[in-house]
């Protein structure tokens, strides 16, 4: 029998813990769990519970802890500010499977969980392309949309022979097959704090130290071996499928409620590769684009007070 | 007929055998909402080594996904289990099992000795492009434990498949497998990606009776 896994703190509890604490971050005030279609999903929420609501969806391979220093200042304006962890992330149920539909049937049931209303909501990277597909869907749930760094764009090719091309896609699938073959029984390795800031850090560069450790915590758990960060073994970086990044984009024009989007201009590993060019003509009428330069994918990360209030002035 | 418990990641895959023998094995892959039939049906058994039938992620014997996320990669990978427990093997799919053993067909290439694509449900998926986007929560027909999966049924009936993905796993498998014709449509109707498959060279376009005498005599 294995052990639990302890969720992330709350505020009280991580104050009564005497966890780290990060300049300006601050834990949920409330934890709940949300049942879609059996799965577990972990529920975060900052703020008063009276308060009108505002919902945050994190990107691919993050978890709510990462809007720890959004989130706050969000709440502080007069907010109650939920967020959750996606299936496989933080302490949300590690799925059997994994898709994009069933991310966003996720997402729709927190957002049933809050209430018949319409609201506003925020989505960083995968997060924000997937609520720009939930504000499509259901255009009567959502009054706002933030999107902060979550526009895919055409992907671009390597310039090779299709002969060549074959041979390099063969090799992923290959790849991704074979991390299934072995993905029942992996598990993460273990490492002291400061390792799995390090780890984490390799897909976050731009991210201070400090910040990565504080997350530690809060994403992963500890054992006598040492912690391990909890998002699932078997989920992987990468893929394919018949999706396009364009496909997110296209979706763009067609809404009616008003939108913020967000580009940071410094590219990273983690990003879509997006150029202000790429989003423009895709602007619904009266969308606010906000380029921000010397920022990298991460915004509200390395930018929280600018991006809390530009949230802010769209949605108050 | 027996039945082998194979492990994919978190789903518990039933692999059944309809009928021993020596030899490469014809591996049945059903369609969309169907199961392995329980005795070997009369269009294949002309095959002359064994032949055995995978239920799918969400079908038949096969466990199902709490919360779903089914996809035809998924899907694949399930095949994939099979065929590292069988080693090469030839394939019959109909309907989605058709589009599935395109994908295997061409992911791995060196094990798939022949993929044969015959009409059935699911064969068209949702279409080559987007369609208006749906946050769809399947309805529980009824409490059967023996019936498919409601997600399976919601999700892989609105996946997408363009022509020219599934083109792309035509084109491994026709590179990489060493073999002349490593995919025959047997399939009457031809939704676009099945179309776009057919009109590749180094694709037979003749009966399953036709492409299971050819797979049966390949190396």
């Amino acid at each position: 029998m294995h052990e639990p896994i302890p969720p992330a703190p709350t505020r009280a509890e991580a104050e009564a813990a005497g966890l780290g604490t990060h300049p300006g971050a601050r834990r949920p005030d409330r934890r709940r769990t949300v049942s879609s279609g059996g799965l577990d999903i972990a529920v975060w929420e900052w703020g008063d519970p009276d308060d009108p609501p505002v919902l945050l969806a994190h990107g691919g391979f993050d978890f709510a802890g990462t809007f720890d220093t959004l989130a706050p200042r969000v709440a502080d304006a007069g907010f109650r500010v939920v967020s959750w962890d996606q299936r496989g992330c933080g302490d949300s149920a590690h799925a059997h499977l994994y898709s994009w539909d069933a991310d966003l049937r996720d997402a729709a049931a927190v957002l049933d969980s809050i209430g018949p209303r319409a609201l506003p909501v925020v989505g960083h990277s995968k997060g924000g392309a997937q609520m720009l597909q939930l504000a499509d869907a259901l255009p009567h749930r959502v009054s706002h949309l933030v999107n902060l760094d979550g526009l895919p764009s055409r992907r671009s090719w390597p310039d090779v022979p299709d002969h060549h091309r074959t041979r390099m896609l063969n090799g992923e699938l290959g790849a991704w097959l074979d991390h299934r073959r072995r993905a029942g029984t992996k598990v993460r390795r273990p490492g002291t704090v400061d390792e799995l800031a390090e780890r984490r850090g390799r897909m976050n560069p731009r991210m201070d130290p400090a910040w990565l450790r504080y997350l530690v915590p809060i994403g992963a758990y500890e054992r006598a071996d040492g912690w391990r960060w909890k998002i699932d073994a078997s989920m992987r970086m990468g893929g394919f499928g018949p999706w396009r990044p364009e496909w997110s984009m296209s979706r763009l024009p067609s809404l009616g409620m008003p939108v913020l989007c967000v580009l940071g201009l410094d590219l990273e590993v983690m990003g879509w590769g997006t150029l202000p060019e790429d989003v423009l003509p895709h602007l619904p009428p009266g969308a606010r684009f906000v380029p921000l330069e010397g920022v990298g994918h991460f915004v509200h990360i390395e930018q929280p007070q600018v991006v809390a209030d530009l949230v802010l002035e769209l949605i108050a | 007929m027996t039945t082998t418990r194979l492990t994919h990641v978190r789903t518990e895959l039933a692999l059944h055998e309809l009928r021993a023998g020596e030899g490469r094995p014809l591996l049945l892959l059903h369609g969309l909402g169907e199961r392995t039939p329980d005795t070997v049906p009369d269009e294949v058994a002309a095959w002359p080594g064994p032949i055995l039938g995978l239920d799918l992620s969400g079908h038949g014997a096969s466990s199902r996904a709490p919360g779903g996320g089914y996809t035809a990669e998924v899907l694949m990978a399930d095949v994939d289990t099979a065929l590292a427990h069988l080693g090469p093997a030839t394939l019959v799919g109909r309907g989605l099992g058709a589009y599935v053993a395109t994908l295997i067909a061409g992911a791995r290439p060196q094990l798939v000795r022949g993929a044969v694509l015959c009409d059935g449900p699911g064969l068209a998926g949702g279409g080559p492009a987007p369609h208006s986007p749906a946050v769809l929560a399947p309805l529980a027909l009824h409490d059967d434990a023996d019936a498919p999966d409601p997600y399976a049924l919601v999700e892989l009936a609105r996946d997408i498949r363009p022509d020219d993905y599934a083109t792309t796993y035509v084109r491994q498998a026709i590179e990489l497998s060493g073999l002349e014709v490593p995919v025959a449509v047997a399939a009457v109707v031809r939704p676009p990606w099945l179309a776009a498959v057919a009109a590749e060279p180094g694709v037979a376009i003749e009966t399953l009776a036709e492409a299971l005498r050819r797979y049966g005599s390949v190396g």
